[in-house]
């Protein structure tokens, strides 16, 4: 667009979006992929990178690779630096309170396992509820389901209406007992559903009960703000959120995390060992056992750099605007029905098609240069509780157009005449 | 119907069978026709032992021995797997078990389907391939 700054992706005037040279920021993007140009609608599963994240990758590699918090030499000293700075940019990112609040994983299942593994294993006993929601990832609802099997803990599930929202009315009858743990996603990954996480929060806080959320599908999408939340853990993935895959967060309040027991041994997470004792690090490094990912976490930074260059805001309305010109035009589709209909979701798109099985679905897009998702999405329950086994999903980020959902459309019309 | 060709044979049938195609479109078209047209198996034989999972589609594959001979029957709930299960009969039912031991799937990579063999984990193919060699080898076991 003309009239905006060379060095914006956003127009000054309109504070709309240039997508075309959002699109440029992503090298990925321009190539064909048989034979045709690649629509990526697969981003609930990974997001694409932005050459600045690529390059910064590079860019530690090449030049201040070295092992952190240990050395004395420059170069480590600088890695060291860059690497607590990440954790400053991810305490701002989220508005936590206090940087020991970062605690950096390999991603959310990590984190949540984490939490299940030292707070869980400290503090639930027999007879104690796990409230999860009926919509949680596996990653969030396996962690506990093997907790409650080795404590004998009770497990319950917020229900879910057919719009694919969760049944608030329904928690004041689900947090009567022992309810010791509240774990909810604060956006389906198969549904797209946004929760209300802080009138969830609010509610277990009045019974005592610690929450956790799996953010991995708002990180790139909603503004965070764990303390305006009231949340007790929140994890995430940077991988979902442009930046690389391997590298994701815990934020869990401090006291909490004061008062559990590390998650692994090893380095960097002692204070002081002997044969016989060893007393543990402080917060955060007590539970970054071993020589951490380095080089992603502070890729990482750059990710929420960009981020913020775009602005959330502006993220969405993005993401919205293609949503709604894929979500009019699917519509019309016969024999299609949507799954997860929520009034407050994210750019998510998942569908089934009468006669039609997602997988066939999925390799003939494929063959059109479309990615999209198919299958149970890691929420078996879920699909079970729609009576289905799997969706076609497309799933919206920033860089993608309403061109390209025409393309998705074309293509799904195109694949059912050949599959019926 | 007496099979005579070989493994080897039956594939090489295929692989130009498919050369006539130009369009990814046509040729997929086809192997969703195959797989419309493959028989499907009894509910009775679509059991859990007769079962191969996979993490989006399954198969389901029987076979019986008859006359020194192995006779492989298969269903899938997606339509382009079943028509891939369509031509794996072909080339491999109708043969000694030695044969089907030692026989080389090939065909798959000449027309340009074999990334579907190798997604193990979203369907069922690459483990049919080796239990339908599993069977075979069980009837050799068997007949020695």
């Amino acid at each position: 667009m003309e009239t905006s700054d060379k060095n914006t992706i956003i127009n000054s005037k309109s504070m709309a979006i240039d997508i075309e040279k959002i699109r440029k920021e992503f090298p990925i993007l321009h190539q064909q992929v048989n034979g045709k140009p690649l629509v990526y609608f697969d981003n609930a599963a990974t997001t694409q990178k932005p050459q600045v994240v690529i390059d910064s990758l590079v860019k530690y590699y090449a030049t201040i690779n070295s092992n952190v918090h240990r050395g004395i030499h420059t170069l480590s000293e600088k890695a060291t630096a860059e690497y607590e700075s990440s954790r400053e940019a991810v305490k701002t990112f989220i508005n936590a309170s206090a940087r020991e609040e970062i605690i950096f994983t390999k991603g959310t299942t990590e984190s949540i396992n984490l939490v299940a593994a030292t707070w869980g294993r400290q503090n639930i006993k027999k007879g104690d509820i796990l409230v999860l929601s009926a919509m949680e990832h596996h990653s969030n609802m396996v962690p506990w389901q093997m907790l409650a099997q080795e404590k004998e803990a009770v497990v319950r599930y917020i229900p879910i209406n057919d719009k694919g929202e969760l049944i608030l009315e329904a928690l004041d009858k689900l947090f009567l007992g022992n309810i010791k743990l509240v774990a909810v996603n604060h956006v389906s990954n198969t549904l797209g559903t946004i929760n209300p996480v802080k009138e969830i929060a609010k509610k277990a806080k009045k019974v005592g009960a610690v929450v956790v959320v799996d953010g991995a599908q708002a990180a790139g999408h909603l503004d965070l703000d764990v303390q305006d939340l009231q949340v007790d853990f929140y994890a995430f993935s940077g991988h979902k959120m442009y930046a690389p895959t391997g590298i994701g967060v815990l934020y869990g309040k401090k006291e909490l995390l004061e008062s559990m027991p590390p998650y692994q041994g090893g380095g960097e997470m002692i204070s002081e060992v002997s044969y016989d004792t060893c007393s543990f690090n402080e917060l955060p490094y007590k539970f970054e056992a071993g020589t951490p990912n380095i080089a992603d976490a502070i890729v990482l930074k750059t990710a929420i750099q960009f981020i913020n260059s775009v602005g959330k805001k502006v993220i969405r309305e993005q993401e919205s605007k293609v949503f709604k010109r894929a979500l009019e035009q699917i519509q019309t589709i016969e024999g299609l029905k949507l799954i997860g209909t929520a009034s407050e979701k994210v750019g998510v798109l998942s569908f089934v098609i009468e006669g039609i099985h997602h997988q066939d679905l999925g390799i003939l897009l494929d063959q059109e240069g479309i990615a999209v998702r198919t299958g149970h999405h890691c929420t078996q329950p879920l699909m079970s509780k729609f009576g289905i086994a799997g969706t076609t999903r497309a799933s919206f980020a920033l860089y993608n157009t309403e061109e390209e959902t025409d393309i998705l459309v074309r293509g799904i019309k195109k694949a059912i005449k050949m599959l019926k | 119907m007496n099979k005579s060709a070989t493994i080897e044979a039956i594939q090489e049938e295929i692989a130009n069978e498919f050369e006539f195609f130009d369009e990814w479109d046509e040729k997929y078209g086809y192997i969703i026709e195959l797989g419309k047209k493959l028989p499907p198996l009894p509910e009775e034989s679509k059991i859990e032992s007769n079962i191969i999972k996979g993490c989006q589609s399954q198969v389901w594959m029987t076979s019986t021995y008859t006359d020194g001979k192995v006779y492989y029957r298969a269903d899938s709930d997606a339509i382009i797997v079943k028509g891939l299960i369509s031509l794996l009969i072909r080339v491999l039912s109708e043969h000694s078990p030695s044969e089907i031991v030692s026989g080389d799937l090939f065909f798959l990579d000449k027309i340009g389907m074999m990334q579907h063999l190798s997604q193990t984990r979203s369907n069922g193919l690459a483990s049919m391939v080796k239990q339908m060699k599993l069977h075979a080898l069980a009837y050799k076991a068997k007949s020695l």
